[in-house]
């Protein structure tokens, strides 16, 4: 356990060198590559840990996320596994009483108490002699980096044998829009309105940047993954569940309904998220960066800002056009520190 | 108080599945899969579906696409070769790095397919009609092909000794080697095709009755050199270009063109005996054009190989007169406002053994104006959307009827007037059918193609071209062409890629298998447009629901 380790999300599942595969490289499937070297996602027999039917709004990342997350632990796992989800829209939308779209073992409880909820399945598995169970905790922004942190927090110290993921679209959505912890400055939500000058939208805090606070536990393994590098998001989650111990992954998932997008721009804006630098894919071992992943068709950040409702308001004014270049102050930074465009022969979806 | 024990702690029902809760109801628009139609074959002139027999090279399935070629064009050594590619020059891929090359993929196909002996596949039933195509040229011999695998007998008449009519005597074997056109043919030969050579016909209708043929297709192409006056002392050191091109394919003694030979036009064929008359061991072969090299039909790669090869060209110049000892008087030119080419009266004098007229050709029309009926108009035989002639069974296609004089629009030509006298024997007529929508750039998501600059064709070297006939133009090897074939974006039809698949937040596309595709599940699909957004080659609509 705990032992350090040189693996990067990329050997875990082989990406073939891309010389043969023009086509299909980045795409969900590649018919081109072996069976085994495959997404889960494109796969006949994927688990479908959420099935259809649930209530989630037209274009939900966050359903996306959930299912593209857990349907490769189900995988790694043999289906041996559960998962504790904190209050949010992730649980509302799939378990309205007396219907449920899991097919997989499923327990909720309270907004703040999923990670304490799943440690104690854990320690319930360990007493029960079912060690192969493995445990999974899940939920949105706001019910972690917000009300859910203390208990995140003491997971992470205790080192559980949790993984975390927590499904981030930077706002309480299930309530209403409200501002969380994780809501970038400039955002409009139904708390931070943008009402004059002076008040153009959430204000630049210095943030709340769960998976460095996650780093600083010196937990196993900590990743950031996007819906819409799906390659790279099931490799990260078949990464975590090859470390034991507290384990965290944050995905970030598009809102349409909060965020005042098209339903059909969830993938495009998941993906301009990463390439303008806002939202840097990394993975980090025992609080150090191991990999991260190069941008590969660098776009300025009004393009991940134009098609976003809760950003018009930064195009009418001076204020707001100084929030604009905050914004892209953050993703410059974050490709120096990074180091995001740095050259490779090849980047791994 | 106590309750009793048999009675539930609370009211519960038991657990339900969301699968009971058609979220289909909440859509506005539902996305459709559709197969839009690829650029590169909406503009291939010989109507091949590049895009199909593209996807099943990229599986290393070469025998599967050679035959998908032959569906459509029987010629694919030719066209790999001679063609000058409308498909590249359309195909979406240009927008990203640069076009696939298909015709060298299709050159790699037509080579693996004389490698391995594959054969056409011919119904093994006869209609009992025989029909004559008159010439062996491209269109010719597609119309032939394409009526032999519809069942027909077929006889080819050919006026000269050997068959392939401009393959041969038109194109220099530089370009298209003669092993290559003979193989091709013989393929035709050998599904049964009957091969008349030497056979000039001079009444048509008296050949069509004397063999009994159901119908006659006719493709005798364009071979009359058009003439310019010159005035000229020394006309024996004239000629022309057509005649240097036949000559060089059949003549005992090759034409004696001289140290010196300067050839007059802009087209292919000028730039074909230039480049001929350089292997022929002139030290000077000169280009003498009147408009600029905007206004210059030749094709641009070969105008490029032609000045390697250390062709020079005088632009916006025109031949006056022909002097005695190959003196020549040429005059520069000017373009006025509407680019046209204005005498300057500006002389100047260039020194030739010998000039070559490259005037653009004509149609021989004179015995096929004796048939009654035949329209002919601008020297050129006029037909209807059937490429029948006015006389009814009598059907002409190729150089010899209005068009783009080019060996695959020929073998479209030859392929479309197939199927039109299959109809026309049944009493019917051909109705093309009608083209999808095609799939533009915009069509496409991009980002799901990684970058991958085209193959580069490996070519002669210089000196070499200047002094032999070897093909300039190197094939792929195998590894190349399947890298070739895996840049196609297969825009407009679905490649399963899975995209949709996987992206639907509702699980509601349905994963067919391997070669099935896939299907949307409407009783769960929200229409979020995910899926279409996301779809790489632009084969999924979204359509409005009727509300």
């Amino acid at each position: 356990m705990n032992k350090p380790s040189q693996r990067t999300a990329a050997d875990m599942a082989p990406e073939q060198k891309v010389k043969f595969y023009q086509k299909g490289t980045f795409t969900v499937g590649n018919r081109l590559v072996d069976a085994d070297s495959r997404n889960v996602q494109s796969s006949m027999d994927r688990s479908n840990a959420i099935t259809s039917g649930h209530r989630a709004c037209q274009g939900c990342g966050e359903a996306l996320g959930a299912r593209y997350a857990l349907d490769t632990a189900m995988r790694v796992t043999g289906g041996k596994m559960m998962a504790a989800n904190a209050t949010g829209c992730l649980e509302v939308f799939t378990t309205p009483y007396p219907e449920t779209s899991w097919q997989m073992p499923w327990m909720h409880s309270l907004f703040g108490n999923a990670p304490a909820v799943a440690s104690g399945m854990q320690a319930a598995m360990k007493a029960k002699g079912k060690t192969d169970t493995r445990i999974i905790a899940q939920g949105g922004d706001g019910g972690t980096v917000d009300i859910g942190f203390g208990c995140l927090s003491g997971m992470f110290e205790r080192n559980d044998d949790v993984l975390y993921i927590c499904y981030d679209n930077e706002a309480y959505m299930n309530t209403g829009v409200q501002r969380s912890g994780a809501t970038p400055g400039g955002a409009r939500t139904a708390t931070t309105m943008p009402t004059d000058a002076d008040h153009p939208g959430n204000v630049f805090g210095t943030g709340k940047n769960l998976p460095r606070i996650a780093m600083a536990h010196n937990i196993p393994y900590v990743a950031t993954a996007s819906v819409a590098y799906l390659q790279d998001l099931e490799a990260k989650v078949e990464k975590a569940m090859s470390f034991k111990g507290a384990r965290y992954i944050h995905v970030y998932v598009p809102c349409p309904l909060g965020w005042g997008c098209a339903s059909n721009a969830t993938i495009s804006l998941a993906r301009l998220v990463v390439e303008t630098g806002m939202f840097p894919l990394f993975e980090a071992e025992h609080g150090a960066v191991t990999s991260t992943r190069p941008i590969r068709q660098r776009v300025p950040i009004e393009q991940y800002l134009k098609p976003q409702r809760r950003f018009a308001h930064l195009f009418k004014s001076p204020q707001g056009q100084e929030a604009i270049e905050k914004l892209q102050a953050m993703c410059d930074r974050n490709i120096k520190d990074y180091d995001l465009l740095r050259e490779t022969e090849e980047t791994p979806a | 108080m106590s309750l009793p024990t048999t009675a539930p702690f609370a009211i519960t029902v038991d657990v339900g599945t969301s699968l009971n809760n058609h979220t289909g109801t909440w859509r506005t628009e539902r996305p459709v899969y559709l197969d839009r139609l690829p650029p590169c074959n909406n503009a291939c002139p010989a109507g091949e579906n590049i895009q199909a027999w593209l996807a099943l090279a990229e599986e290393g399935d070469y025998e599967g696409a050679w035959h998908e070629i032959m569906k459509n064009n029987p010629l694919p050594g030719i066209m790999g070769r001679a063609c000058y590619h409308p498909c590249e020059n359309a195909c979406n891929r240009k927008d990203i790095d640069s076009a696939v090359s298909i015709h060298a993929v299709e050159r790699f196909l037509d080579d693996e397919s004389r490698k391995q002996g594959w054969v056409p596949r011919v119904p093994s039933d006869l209609s009992g009609k025989h029909i004559l195509v008159i010439g062996s040229g491209p269109s010719g011999l597609s119309a032939a092909y394409h009526l032999r695998r519809l069942g027909h007998a077929v006889t080819i008449y050919e006026a000269g000794p050997v068959a392939g009519g401009m393959m041969r005597f038109g194109i220099p074997s530089y370009r298209l080697p003669r092993d290559v056109v003979e193989a091709n043919i013989k393929r035709i030969e050998d599904m049964g095709v009957e091969f008349v050579l030497n056979k000039k016909v001079e009444d048509i209708a008296a050949e069509k009755e004397a063999g009994g043929f159901d119908a006659v297709f006719l493709a005798i192409g364009a071979h009359l050199a058009n003439r310019a006056y010159i005035p000229s002392t020394d006309a024996s050191k004239i000629l022309d270009a057509v005649g240097v091109l036949h000559d060089m394919e059949t003549a005992e003694d090759k034409p004696m063109l001289g140290r010196r030979v300067v050839v007059y036009g802009g087209g292919n064929t000028a730039v074909d005996v230039a480049r001929t008359a350089k292997r022929m061991g002139a030290e000077e072969a000169i280009i003498v054009y009147r408009r600029n090299r905007d206004q210059m039909p030749a094709h641009d790669f070969e105008m490029d190989e032609a000045l390697e090869e250390g062709v020079i060209v005088n632009w916006l110049t025109t031949i006056k007169e022909v002097g005695d000892g190959g003196k020549i008087m040429v005059e520069k030119m000017e373009l006025d406002d509407n680019g046209k080419p204005q005498p300057t009266g500006e002389m100047d004098e260039l020194e030739a053994d010998t000039v070559v007229m490259a005037l653009g050709q004509n149609v021989d029309t004179e015995f096929v104006g004796r048939l009654e009926g035949v329209e002919i108009k601008d020297k050129t035989i006029q037909v209807d959307n059937q490429f029948m002639t006015g006389h009814p069974g009598v059907f002409a296609g190729g150089d010899m009827v209005p068009s783009e004089r080019t060996v695959t629009v020929a073998v479209g030509h030859g392929k479309h007037a197939a199927r039109a006298i299959h109809a026309w024997l049944q009493a019917d007529s051909y109705i093309k059918p009608e083209k999808p929508e095609i799939a533009d750039f915009d069509k496409l998501n991009p980002w799901y193609y990684t970058d991958a600059p085209e193959t580069v064709q490996e070519m002669l070297d210089v000196e070499r071209r200047k002094s032999t006939f070897g093909e300039v133009v190197e094939g792929l090897d195998e590894t190349n062409a399947l890298y070739e074939a895996r840049r196609c974006l297969s825009c407009g039809n679905c490649f399963e890629c899975d995209n949709c698949y996987g992206v639907c937040p509702d699980n509601a596309v349905i994963k067919l298998g391997p070669g099935k595709r896939f299907e949307f599940d409407y009783d769960f699909c929200k229409g979020c447009g995910i899926c279409a957004a996301e779809c790489p080659c632009g084969a999924i609509e979204m359509v409005p629901e009727e509300i």
